[in-house]
């Protein structure tokens, strides 16, 4: 058997594992493991700039490929920077592995050099954690670590090494295991046949149905039975935020985004219902409108979803079905297939007519702004005629963030990157890293607010060292945007802490200080002209500065403590 | 209402902390907490006192079932089960006193473990609510220190809690 160091085990285990690309920073705990870094070649290392862009790029990629992401830090500092970008993952339901240095086990506790106790720190924001006592159990925690991060619903693990067990004098027999069991950890591989069954019959019999889906489909792997499943049926179909392009939004059933930020036909939809079907989501209070009990008062729901817990959480499910999305959608189709029920078409076609009327609102419709002034949403638009819809746009958050969710149009999945549950500004830029290190040959942007970007833009050195072309559209209204909308809407206009516009950097010049290049786009007549031209510089990273309306909010908006279908409309109408 | 949910727990470093931890992280309450290890040293079994409505008690368990150390649960309000929990408590008694208290520790059927001139040390188990009662019995004034070891329970018949 080969003999490796604990560090060298560690880089090996990877390999191992099929990771071909880590996020790290070095620092005093794990320099044995850069060192074993150092000696193979296997194994690529992406020296970020921060740790917490570490992991939002680790984030990225692992959204875009459905691979795990892969991170490494040091013990202290660098792993509380980290703590960000797990949560982020967290919420999410990212697969991440973070592999933390700690001090040498025989000074844990003694309050050494930059010890931190990184399992406890972050123990509420993990799927699971791992702290390697020797290192002879590194090639089994790597496995096991992968393995929870992976399957069932997905998550962050945290893997804290102390330096001792990576000692490069110190050799361990090393063999990689083929398969681990786990005896408190099983994943249902299935859903149950009798709910499924019950679930068919309820859609089939319903004469108002929606469709609610989330990231889960995405994570699931669920998308073609999804979309084979909604056809079939004919039925009306909304995404979550984290949702997005699980369906083509240019298909005749999609209604849009639902949600806080989402489409007046989709939130109408929702609340005028009669039966539910919501699958890989949440009913997070962004979607649902923080009082549940207002929540689609008529609706039968079928709720199908892999983790049991995120069933009857927020809102009773009357049929649950816990299972893998993508399993559970083919036996419904199967089922469908094979049952003497169908559809009622003059329910539905009544139950379309009012649809189409609630579309007539064209509810995300933007006037343009006098005197050339650049409205966020239809930079957005030209974003999206320009890539012809077809490129991963990885937010920040912030109003962007919600003007490319509802003006971007994403007719497949993971094209849409952004953090939705923990809304992270700073997530954006690096995610977008991970994006293009995954994709070297796509076209990877980030939609971004002058306010998010800041909070990651040392990024700039690592995409240099790289050579990551990604495309940087900033929607600059000079403001914390969101935080100055909510403002105008709920705190009389006073924007406490939410501008700066005197104070802003010159970011043409800070992106050519880094060798990148800049482009400002300031007037409406030069939109598409200059960001095409922009985007056409295949080689480089540029950064887009679009100076847009300063006083535009986003719409429709749910009114706080309402039901789905109040909303705020635009700056005069409400529903 | 409160329900008395026992747990196989994988005896690993840190499993405890991420049970506790659930528990505050989600705010749940922990009315009494019991844990050791079982027959099989790689197993230990940990019991929570918690209450909460069907809804809170379901997402307790489904949580619970979440963390990759818990190997197996059970609520053992469900069913028929024993609940005990053993109190050790130190009396004030002197003169006519112990006389009196030795009686009451009979009624409860209770044992005095240990004594001084001033001081009965006793030892009793039993469910929760007797052994309130034995304090009530007891009085106040009398009562100079309670160590009490959280609910411990088991189902009645045949049905087991193990691998
Ligand atoms: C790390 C972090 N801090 C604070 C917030 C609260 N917050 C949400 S949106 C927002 C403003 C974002 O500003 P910008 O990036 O310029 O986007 P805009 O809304 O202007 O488009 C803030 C401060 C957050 N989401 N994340
Ligand atoms: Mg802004």
């Amino acid at each position: 058997m080969e003999q490796l160091s604990g560090g060298e085990a560690l880089i090996r285990a990877l390999h191992d594992e099929g990771v071909e690309l880590l996020f790290g920073y070095p620092g005093g705990a794990v320099l044995h493991i850069y060192d074993a870094l150092f000696q193979q070649d296997k194994v690529e290392h992406i020296l970020v700039r921060h740790e917490q862009a570490a992991t939002h790029a680790a984030d990225g990629y692992a959204r875009a490929t459905g691979k795990p992401g892969v991170v490494l830090v040091t013990s202290g500092p660098g792993a509380t920077n980290a703590i960000t970008g797990i949560a982020t993952a967290y919420m999410d339901s990212i697969p991440m592995v973070v592999i933390s240095g700690q001090v040498e086990s025989r000074m844990i506790g003694s309050d050494a050099f930059q010890e931190t106790d990184m399992v406890g720190v972050s123990r509420p924001i993990v799927k699971h954690s791992f702290m390697v006592q020797s290192a002879a159990d590194i090639p089994a925690v790597v496995k096991k670590a992968f393995h929870i991060a992976s399957t069932g619903r997905p998550g962050p693990v945290v893997i804290d090494v102390p330096k001792d067990a990576t000692d490069p004098k110190l050799k361990i027999d090393y063999e990689y295991p083929q398969d681990i069991k786990l005896r408190s950890y099983q994943v249902p591989s299935k859903g149950h046949s009798g709910q499924i069954k019950k679930a068919v019959e309820v859609l089939l019999g319903a004469k108002r149905p929606m469709i609610y889906t989330g990231g889960g489909v995405i994570q699931g792997e669920g998308c073609e039975e999804l979309t084979q499943l909604t056809r079939t049926l004919g039925y009306p179909i909304t995404n979550t935020l984290m949702g997005l392009g699980a369906y083509p939004s240019t298909d005749k059933q999609f209604l849009g985004m639902l949600g806080m930020h989402g489409t007046y036909e989709a939130n109408m939809a929702m609340h005028h219902c009669d039966v539910l079907l919501a699958v890989g989501a949440r009913f997070d209070d962004r979607v649902t409108n923080s009082d549940t009990s207002q929540f689609c008062p008529d609706a039968t729901i079928l709720h199908v979803d892999i983790d049991p817990a995120a069933i009857s959480k927020t809102v009773t499910a009357d049929v649950p079905i816990v299972g893998p999305v993508q399993s559970v959608l083919r036996e419904m189709l199967d089922q469908l297939d094979k049952s003497d029920q169908s559809v009622d078409d003059q329910a539905l076609n009544a139950w379309w007519k009012q649809i189409d009327q609630w579309r007539e609102k064209k509810c995300l419709a933007v006037a343009p702004a006098e005197g050339g002034i650049i409205k966020p949403q239809q930079a957005i638009q030209a974003l999206y005629e320009l890539t012809e819809g077809d490129a991963f746009i990885s937010s920040d958050v912030g109003q962007h963030q919600m003007f490319a969710a509802q003006h971007y149009g994403f007719d497949k999945p993971r094209r849409w990157i952004n953090s939705g549950g923990l809304g992270t500004m700073g997530f954006g830029f690096p995610a977008a890293m991970g994006v293009q290190l995954a994709f070297p040959d796509a076209l990877s942007v980030c939609v971004t607010g002058e306010g998010s970007f800041m909070m990651n833009q040392q990024e700039f050195a690592t995409c240099m060292q790289y050579g990551l072309p990604i495309k940087i559209v900033c929607l600059n209204n000079e403001a914390l945007g969101m935080v100055k909308q909510w403002q105008d809407m709920q705190y009389g206009g006073r924007h406490s802490h939410s501008t700066y516009s005197e104070s802003l950097p010159d970011f043409i010049k800070l992106a050519e200080a880094y060798g990148h290049v800049g482009v400002r786009i300031e007037r409406a007549d030069e939109l598409h002209s200059k960001m095409k031209e922009a985007l056409a510089m295949k080689d480089k990273l540029v950064f887009i500065d679009v100076l847009v309306d300063p006083t535009e909010h986003v719409y429709p908006m749910a009114i706080k403590g309402g039901a789905m279908k109040d909303m705020v409309l635009s700056k005069t109408e409400r529903t | 209402m409160r329900h008395i949910i026992s747990v196989l727990l994988e005896n690993e470093p840190g499993a405890l902390s991420r049970v506790v931890g659930l528990f505050s992280q989600r705010n749940y309450n922990i009315d009494s907490l019991t844990v050791a290890p079982t027959e099989d040293q790689s197993l230990s079994r940990l019991t929570v006192t918690t209450s909460g409505d069907g809804a809170r008690i379901e997402q307790i368990t489904k949580h619970l079932n979440k963390l990759v150390d818990v190997v197996k649960l059970v609520d053992l309000t469900e069913g028929a089960h024993i609940e005990r929990e053993l109190m050790l408590i130190k009396a004030k008694a002197s003169g006519a006193q112990r006389a009196e208290i030795a009686r009451t520790v009979d009624i409860f059927r209770g044992q005095i473990v240990d004594l001084t001139a001033t001081v009965l040390t006793i030892q009793i188990t039993g469910a929760g609510d007797k052994l309130d009662a034995f304090i009530a019995a007891l009085g106040e004034s009398v009562v100079l220190e309670v160590a009490r070891t959280g609910v411990s329970g088991i189902a009645r018949g045949d049905k087991t809690l193990a691998l």
